[in-house]
């Protein structure tokens, strides 16, 4: 049955069918789209223009593809930070309670995305929860401005991916070889040396899947700037929405969702050297620490 | 590892507290808020359900739950067909390209937001109208993607020769899917399907784009957004506990059987 190609084509080929009407070929024309210039009343008028990519370029448009990138750089920066830590705390944990902490690491993110979000509006907003604590302890003044601002939009973002990089720092963390951090302690490395030259760099691959994950994921995000940043701080994600649901200029729209494919596919490009250099340094290390 | 200080293993016990603290409180907020009499973050007033049984008489909440459930359940039953027939297809292969591979990961990374505006120019150009059925059209190509991907998995360490074996002892194709692939599979395929359905019920960004116009087919997060951009209200923090609960039990459910299967 393994040798059949023509049952395995048979059994794959439903989903292939619906794969290529309604992902490839929406995604082609959406391509083909960012070509033709925006009709006078918010139509498409089918004459070929480099126009749309051009105005990607725009200072106005060019300031909201760098804002965006800050925001989701600073969230994945954040949020590499603390998985880290915390998939390192997991690991070091008794092998029985790694699974447990695993397991409820991971396990809020599979809540829904806007309710996750929303809980932060919850804790953020004037009457919410943190001014309700400063209150308690003594806090007369105003309440604090936090929702609507750029550290609220970067807060949601964390929150909302953490646990992924938890999950993508873990799996190689759990699976390094303690003789490696041994030995380099034996031959007189600090902790700290040991951590920087050994541990981190085996451990690149997870950091950058993670990383990878959360700036992907943040940069096209238009759900968390819209909530969390009421509509004040725009993103990629954001802009094409607007220019699909409210500015009609479809070509445009599709320019820019061009442009996040393109900048998504630069960072896995990176992440694939990354994790290439790093598995040919683990091949070495795990050869040394055994020979 | 090598043996830790007793300082270095508080200072781990710390990160753990502190991350664990970051990651649930947000949500038992508004679990606990859920059933705050008053309904306000400003006091505690007593435990009450007032704010489940408003939702309750909530005609649109109810209209939209029940729009959701009739995607999730319509695109899991064929994602999960399709992404089943899909795995066993790529599995039984020696060697397959890495265009097939890129083909069928590329749903589980394309930004949703890109899915979603290709899908609505390509409706709109075929002048469909949009609906609920284009949300189910939607839904099932992340969803076949996420169900093979799981499938696959369990194939990896799926012994072909015993389908060889059963071949050669005059079982017809299809009775040696049902006697022998299916059964050891089966748990794959139930936990695709669970993750399929809690994918399609979350869903809000493709499902937002592809609904057309009108409320007719407005689905649960979609409500849920429309809610949220209204301001807060008890209502939302009952039925995010609702929602919540339901993806939890469903998600942790395809995590035991998965976990099951592969025995870790």
């Amino acid at each position: 049955m393994r040798y059949v190609p023509s049952r395995s084509s048979l059994l794959m080929a439903p989903a292939l069918a619906w794969l290529a009407a309604l992902m490839v070929v929406p995604c082609a024309l959406v391509l083909a789209l960012a070509f033709f210039r925006r009709g006078i009343y918010g139509g498409i008028d089918y004459t070929f223009t480099l126009e749309n990519f051009g105005q990607v370029f725009d200072p106005l448009y060019a300031g909201i593809f760098l804002n965006s990138a800050r925001i989701a750089g600073t969230a994945t920066l954040i949020a590499v930070v603390i998985g880290y830590a915390a998939a390192y705390a997991i690991a070091a944990a008794p092998r029985r309670w790694q699974p447990v902490f695993l397991f409820f690491a991971v396990l809020p993110f599979w809540s829904n995305y806007l309710i996750r979000t929303y809980a932060w509006i919850v804790l953020l907003n004037r009457e919410g929860l943190i001014t309700q604590l400063l209150r308690w302890v003594g806090y007369t003044g105003e309440p604090p401005s936090m929702l609507y601002t750029e550290g609220a939009v970067i807060a949601g973002l964390v929150y909302n991916y953490l646990p992924f990089v938890i999950l993508a720092c873990y799996a190689p963390l759990s699976r390094l070889n303690p003789e490696l951090a041994e030995a380099s302690r034996d031959l007189g490395a600090s902790a700290m040396t040991t951590f920087r030259r050994v541990i981190l760099p085996l451990t690149v691959p997870g950091i950058a899947a993670g990383a990878v994950f959360v700036f992907v994921l943040s940069i096209g995000n238009f759900v968390t700037p819209a909530l969390l940043g009421g509509g004040r701080f725009q993103m990629i994600g954001n802009l094409v929405y607007d220019q699909f649901l409210t500015a009609n200029d479809w070509p445009f729209g599709a320019a820019l969702a061009m442009a996040l494919i393109a900048i998504m596919l630069l960072v896995l490009m990176a992440q694939a050297i990354a994790a290439n250099r790093a598995s040919g340094r683990i091949a070495e290390a795990e050869g040394n620490a055994n020979g | 590892m090598a043996e830790r200080s007793p300082a270095t293993r508080r200072m781990l016990w710390l990160v753990l507290s502190l991350v664990f603290a970051f990651l649930y409180i947000p949500i038992a907020v508004l679990v606990a808020l859920s059933f705050n009499e008053g309904g306000l973050p400003t006091a505690w007033s007593g435990f009450s359900l007032k704010w489940y049984v408003s939702l309750a008489g909530n005609s649109a909440i109810l209209s939209a739950a029940l729009n959701t459930l009739i995607v999730a359940l319509v695109s899991t039953a064929i994602a999960t067909l399709l992404g089943t027939l899909l795995a066993i297809g790529v599995e039984m292969r020696r060697q397959y390209g890495k265009g097939l591979e890129a083909l069928i990961f590329a749903p589980m990374i394309i930004p949703d937001i890109v899915l979603a505006i290709a899908l609505l120019s390509f409706f709109s150009m075929l002048n469909l109208t949009m609906g609920l059925h284009t949300i189910i059209l939607a839904h099932v190509v992340f969803n076949l993607a996420f169900v093979c991907s799981v499938v696959r998995a369990r194939l990896k360490s799926f012994d072909w020769s015993i389908v060889e074996a059963s071949t050669d002892l005059g079982a017809s194709a299809i009775t040696t899917f049902r006697r022998i692939t299916l059964p050891v599979i089966a748990p794959a395929v139930i936990a695709g399907a669970l993750l399929a359905f809690t994918l399609s019920v979350d869903e809000f960004i493709i499902a937002f784009f592809t609904a057309g116009a009108g409320r007719a087919s407005t689905t649960l997060p979609m409500q849920i957004y429309a809610m949220i951009r209204f301001g807060i209200t008890p209502e939302i923090n009952a039925l995010a506990t609702i929602v919540m609960a339901v993806s939890v039990t469903a998600l942790t459910l395809s995590q035991r059987l998965n976990r099951g299967i592969t025995g870790q």
